[in-house]
């Protein structure tokens, strides 16, 4: 493989393989806390909706959403997504979903006397959440938060079956051009591998953080 | 928005053949990483550092990449070493492989949850090894570990399409192969997405009731 290839295909491929992480993992956080909130809320309207929409992003392959947003939305609505905004937007909806099961149970977690003292304190609800309850619960979801950022990154792959220019699509380039395949996707899969070794050791420093924060010693 | 009801119904006969794929392939490769996992899970628990080590760097590596790029890898790589297997065989592999590295998580934890009293009494009955192991520990790991299992049979049924990649006659595939006969891209697509969570739903349904059940 020449440096040729690299500097044209590999190296943007990872760039772009980054941004679709960093893009996508944005948009599930929003998802899942949206969505994970709404499934503890007062409101019987809001949970069912909230529960409707967890199951049934979870129930649908990621693939196979990203295809029809990007196949079948068009034609319906009459204006197109970018493959890249359609992978992002597949990505962000599907795994927010996984993610709001993460927040619902690590809010559930909290101690209720927690939440009993904030409305005994006369704190708003949205101070309560603010305040009290998410606090202690963020540490608590990051390790699965941890395994869901890896469970993305993978799924990024997906992508260049769109025709997105990731580092899956360009390995599959440079496999044409060189007529070789061992080598590129080896390389292709220790690049998968070190991003996701970055991605666990950052989210344990985090958990880390956020831990001392309480005053709790992590393991 | 126009949606044709005939182009439904046409799809139907690929929409069965591509759900008996779908399904081979979820069997088999749940029978492949069920099995797999528990040589992984041994494998944790080996005395040798020897064994340990390679098996928890090699379940950590395949866990971590993208099956997609997994499957590519073996599609292309293993016919250049001289080994040639069909789509659907390398598919199935490749699956099977890549989900054996999360159910040897769940076998592991499963292991390490049967209480140390119960190796102490195997010990202290002076049981030979696979005794212990088949008689005493792991009927009562297998017994935790069910609905964990089920939870990835789902997670592997919706990672199914990715064998499209590799022009293998599943769900996905058979839609975009009828898409491209008759030029309607909404409806076959959809009806598979639909059919996708008419499967994935209950069953996840399914292995909550199984978790309650078994946690009583």
């Amino acid at each position: 493989m020449t440096a040729g290839l690299w500097q044209t295909w590999v190296l943007p491929g990872i760039w772009i393989t980054v941004q679709l992480l960093v893009y996508s993992a944005a948009l599930a956080a929003v998802v899942a806390f949206g969505v994970g909130m709404a499934r503890t809320h007062c409101s019987r309207l809001v949970r069912v909706l909230a529960t409707v929409y967890t199951e049934v992003f979870r129930g649908t392959s990621a693939l196979i959403l990203m295809f029809w947003l990007f196949f079948v939305v068009p034609p319906l609505l009459g204006w197109q997504l970018v493959p890249m905004w359609a992978a992002v937007l597949a990505l962000g909806l599907s795994y927010g979903a996984y993610g709001a099961e993460i927040v619902r149970g690590a809010l559930n977690a909290v101690a209720p006397a927690q939440r009993e003292a904030g409305v005994a304190l006369s704190f708003t609800p949205w101070q309560r959440m603010r305040l009290v309850v998410l606090p202690q619960a963020v540490p608590e979801m990051l390790p699965p938060f941890c395994n869901l950022l890896v469970e993305l990154l993978k799924g990024t792959a997906l992508v260049s079956l769109l025709g997105v220019g990731d580092v899956s699509f360009a390995a599959y380039l440079v496999r044409l051009a060189t007529q070789e395949s061992a080598q590129i996707y080896s390389v292709i899969l220790v690049v998968y591998f070190l991003i996701a070794f970055v991605i666990t050791r950052s989210m344990k420093a985090l958990e880390r953080r956020t831990k001392a924060n309480l005053g709790v010693v992590a393991k | 928005m126009n949606w044709d009801w005939s182009a439904v119904v046409d799809f139907l006969p690929r929409l069965l053949d591509g759900l008996l794929v779908t399904l081979q392939v979820l069997v088999l490769g749940s029978l492949i990483s069920f099995s797999l996992g528990l040589v992984w899970a041994a494998g944790f628990r080996a005395s040798s550092r020897l064994v340990r080590w390679p098996v928890q760097a090699v379940t950590e590596f395949v866990r971590t990449t993208p099956l997609l790029v997994q499957l590519f890898f073996l599609f292309f790589v293993l016919p250049e070493w001289g080994v040639q297997f069909s789509a659907f065989t390398t598919g199935t592999i490749a699956i099977g492989l890549h989900y054996s590295t999360y159910t040897a998580q769940v076998y592991r934890a499963g292991i390490d949850a049967v209480p140390a009293g119960q190796w102490e009494a195997a010990t202290a009955l002076s049981l030979p090894a696979h005794r212990t192991w088949f008689a005493v520990i792991l009927p009562q790991a297998l017994r935790r570990v069910v609905p964990a299992l089920g939870n990835y049979v789902i997670a592997m049924l919706k990672d199914t399409p990715l064998l499209a990649a590799i022009s293998v006659l599943e769900l996905l595939q058979q839609s975009r192969l009828e898409s491209a006969a008759t030029f309607q891209y909404t409806e076959p697509l959809t009806v598979v997405g639909v059919a996708f969570i008419l499967i994935a739903c209950p069953a996840s349904l399914l292995v909550r009731t199984l978790e309650r059940r078994l946690a009583r």
